[in-house]
């Protein structure tokens, strides 16, 4: 990272959206905690009604404070030294997204090669599966006999080589589209830019549709839900907070879609474009280890 | 060229008016930084209260004032007060004050953020602080919040997303220290010349961005186990409450390095100012600085020692956690060398700073006992482990924000404070921290259990030597609360801009009180007004 001169510096002005995001982010969380104890039928519960006030609050909140930002960049307020600070901070928020999915695949990985095989009475749990769940055969996938298998019920998974391997294929396509969309911007191709953009959109949607579709299918007919022993934890955890990233990256690349339609990026200066396909490749690649370690292994 | 800073609109000349659209709508680092550490002394007091309630219960044997579960509701508060209410933003507000005017930057990265950064704690600690007053009471599983004692009781959704909350907040604080500190350097501001408080951040932020995602994870996945039937710590389904120990400490470790790291950065301020030398080794500082922010990642198992983990992985951890006496001896050494030969005075930073090499030393001698795998056996959840980490954590942590407050306190108000009255809180405050507790090394390696409302009668002398250590310790805060407010609204000393004859570095050379603005323009440097300007390279 060159250290760049800069003539003046700049500062923003004061902004009342922080202490809304704020206020936003407490409402929801608030009423989702309030949300979570309430019994059913409790006709005083206000958490649910809180929670999605909070959550309106908070896109209210996205779309006032990106608005603002939006026109100062446009209005050519921001200079070299503004664009290399955007680019830190989503860098490193990204590096802050690649470290939450590590404690859910450190949880999968310590379930597979620790946990799970030492109820079965594998090395130094040897007497946990003696005295605690006698019986219990330890496999990856299932809930082995014994004990465990009383949680949940007993399951099937869902094969790595139908619906997950047509996704890993649409996620790769749509890093090659976004890819095609970033180089036609840089060459002002303006047509093939939006092309390029709008085939990633419709490959994201075409993503959660069918992830959608084989959660259905994990509940209706394998019987894999949350509660299915540590399989079903780690695996809708990981492929869930996924799902969100993917749905969240999706309405991003829209927004950007139509930034680029109104013409807001130029040849040099695109930053929201390309923090975007940043935050694209970045869920790519927890796909890729997704597809890896949960279906094919 | 224009010679002034592109602020938008009105921002040119001072402070804005009201006061909401001056301390609610902030985008100054300065007015961001004064909340953060009016906040973190709020919060001070707040589980300093809390403390005094469990040493009231522990003044003497049997059950005396409060209930055993509120009493675990007071040392679970206390924890997660101290350590995300009051160490944390207080550096956080440090840096906000500080970073900025050493490395010559008009601002920190992202002001609006920033500001954001700030105004979600005062939501996450309502949150938190609310479930006391819930039916069912707030947590008392303690502040790592091992499953399945963690998930009794309403309240766990509640302290969960406030963690959320403070996780967020903390993420985005170290974002933008890290982009001001690697974009917003003044041009001559090398990473090599920057002051070691900047490094002790620049490193701490990587570390709060690498772990408190891994906080986020590990308290949703004791969400979702309360609420939403997984089983990622029941080891009826196939989990292990073991690995959220794995998980939480791989967060724990780091963040108790981001509780000393700036601090290591503090004291190696004002450690040369006042004994008006440059800094013995400056290179080996910041790298004993990285050197630990490396270990603190391979070290976390050292915490669960007892919990039954295999032989080779408590030989591991054990070794892997003695090595960090390596940098951090290196930078014990180098303190005490730079006062060597010195020519010394003894303001109050500089008596902070003594007692902090000195104190912080002694709980990182019983850090080490406690990294002794076999030894640790007989240690763990003692007292031992609680005399370890108020040592390192009020001796180490809080006395280096106190010199910190003391030794900046005339560039932020523009007065100097009452030197008596604060040599007063000082030696208050050192005597009555080792009354409080030295005793409690010998209660642990009797082996009186931490986190229990009740003891056995032979505990009883030390334990009431405690507990008045602890109350003289608490008063003695409020003489630190007198000099604060003495200071800032009522002290005729006005500072000199220059506020310490020996201090060197960009801070020093602006106005005191520092101007709502500074920097407009890149400053100037002058190799020999930094601290670490004449480096060779």
């Amino acid at each position: 990272m060159g250290h760049q001169q800069q003539d003046v510096y700049f500062v923003p002005s004061k902004s009342y959206w922080p202490i809304v995001a704020a206020i936003s982010m407490f409402v929801t969380v608030y009423g989702a905690a309030h949300w979570l104890n309430s019994q059913p039928g409790d006709s005083s519960a206000f958490g649910k009604p809180m929670f999605w006030l909070g959550f309106a609050m908070i896109l209210g909140m996205f779309f006032g404070w990106f608005r603002s930002v939006i026109r100062e960049s446009l209005a050519g307020s921001y200079n070299g030294q503004v664009d290399r600070s955007f680019r830190m901070g989503m860098m490193w928020f990204i590096f802050s997204e690649v470290m939450f999915f590590g404690a859910f695949f450190g949880a999968l990985f310590y379930a597979r090669i620790f946990s799970v095989p030492w109820l079965g009475g594998e090395g130094h749990g040897v007497l946990t599966h003696q005295f605690v769940w006698q019986g219990y055969e330890a496999s990856w996938g299932a809930n082995g006999g014994g004990g465990p298998q009383k949680i949940g019920g007993s399951f099937q998974t869902i094969a790595a080589w139908g619906l997950p391997l047509l996704n890993t294929l649409i996620l790769l396509s749509s890093g090659v589209t976004i890819t095609i969309a970033h180089h036609a911007l840089k060459a002002g191709h303006r047509k093939a830019l939006l092309i390029g953009l709008g085939a990633t959109v419709l490959l994201g949607c075409c993503f959660l549709w069918f992830q959608a579709h084989e959660y259905a299918e994990a509940y209706e007919h394998f019987n894999l839900t949350l509660g299915s022993g540590v399989y079903g934890a780690t695996f809708f955890m990981l492929t869930g907070f996924h799902g969100m990233h993917v749905t969240l990256g999706t309405i991003m690349l829209a927004i950007i879609w139509i930034r680029c339609a109104k013409g807001h990026f130029t040849k040099d200066d695109h930053f929201g474009f390309e923090a975007v396909a940043w935050y694209w490749h970045f869920v790519d690649v927890v796909w890729l280890a997704l597809f890896l370690f949960v279906y094919v292994l | 060229m224009a010679h002034a800073a592109t602020h938008d609109h009105d921002d040119h000349h001072g402070a804005p008016k009201g006061f909401f659209q001056r301390w609610v709508m902030s985008t100054n680092h300065k007015d961001i930084g004064t909340l953060y550490l009016i906040f973190s002394l709020t919060m001070f007091f707040i589980g300093g209260a809390f403390a005094m309630v469990i040493r009231a219960e522990l003044f003497k044997p049997g059950m005396q004032l409060v209930q055993p579960y509120f009493f675990n509701e007071m040392t679970t508060m206390h924890a997660l007060v101290m350590i995300f209410g009051a160490i944390m933003p207080a550096f956080v507000g440090l840096a906000n004050w500080m970073v900025p005017l050493m490395v010559g930057a008009p601002d920190m990265a992202l002001p609006r953020m920033n500001n954001l950064s700030f105004w979600i704690l005062p939501f996450a600690f309502f949150m938190l602080l609310s479930t006391l007053f819930m039916p069912g009471g707030g947590p008392a599983g303690g502040w790592t919040m091992y499953p399945p004692l963690s998930l009794q009781g309403e309240s766990v959704a509640y302290v969960i997303f406030a963690i959320h909350l403070m996780g967020i907040s903390s993420i985005m604080g170290a974002i933008n220290i890290i982009a001001t500190i690697l974009n917003m350097r003044a041009p001559g501001m090398d990473l090599l010349k920057m002051p070691v408080f900047v490094w002790s951040w620049l490193i701490t932020a990587f570390l709060l961005i690498a772990v408190m995602p891994v906080l986020a994870g590990a308290v949703t996945m004791l969400l979702t186990d309360k609420y939403f039937h997984t089983n990622f710590f029941n080891a009826a389904g196939g989990g292990d409450p073991v690995l959220f120990q794995h998980i939480f400490w791989f967060f724990g470790h780091p963040e108790v390095y981001i509780m000393i790291l700036p601090a290591f950065g503090i004291i190696s301020e004002i450690i040369p100012t006042f004994a008006r030398k440059p800094i013995f080794g400056y290179r080996a500082m910041v790298f004993a600085i990285a050197s630990i922010a490396f270990l603190s990642f391979i070290v976390w198992a050292h915490h669960m020692f007892a919990v039954g983990l295999p032989m080779g992985a408590e030989i591991f951890f054990m070794y892997a956690t003695m090595l960090i006496a390596v940098p951090t001896g290196v930078k014990v050494f180098n303190w005490v060398s730079t006062m060597w030969g010195g020519s010394m005075t003894f303001e109050t930073p500089m008596l902070f700073s003594i007692a902090f090499v000195i104190l912080f030393t002694i709980g990182g001698f019983s850090g080490l006992m406690l990294a002794l795998a076999p030894a640790d056996f007989q240690y763990h959840d003692t007292y031992f482990v609680v005399a370890h980490f108020h040592y390192v954590l009020v001796t180490g942590a809080a006395f280096s924000i106190m010199a910190a407050a003391y030794y900046w306190i005339p560039k932020w108000s523009g007065h100097m404070y009452s030197e008596t009255w604060g040599k007063i809180h000082f030696w208050s405050s050192v005597i009555s921290v080792n009354v409080l507790f030295f005793p409690q090394h010998f209660l642990g390696l009797a082996g009186m259990p931490r986190r229990i409302p009740d003891y056995n009668v032979a505990f009883a002398n030390f334990n009431m030597i405690s507990s008045i250590g602890g109350f003289w310790f608490g008063a003695s805060q409020l003489i630190f609360l007198g000099v604060i407010i003495h200071c800032v609204f009522f002290s005729k000393k006005k500072a000199a801009d220059r506020s310490w004859e020996g201090a060197k570095g960009l801070e020093w050379t602006v106005p005191s009180p520092a101007p709502f603005h500074t920097f407009d323009v890149p400053p100037v440097i002058h190799d020999d007004e930094l601290a670490h300007g004449n480096t060779d390279h």
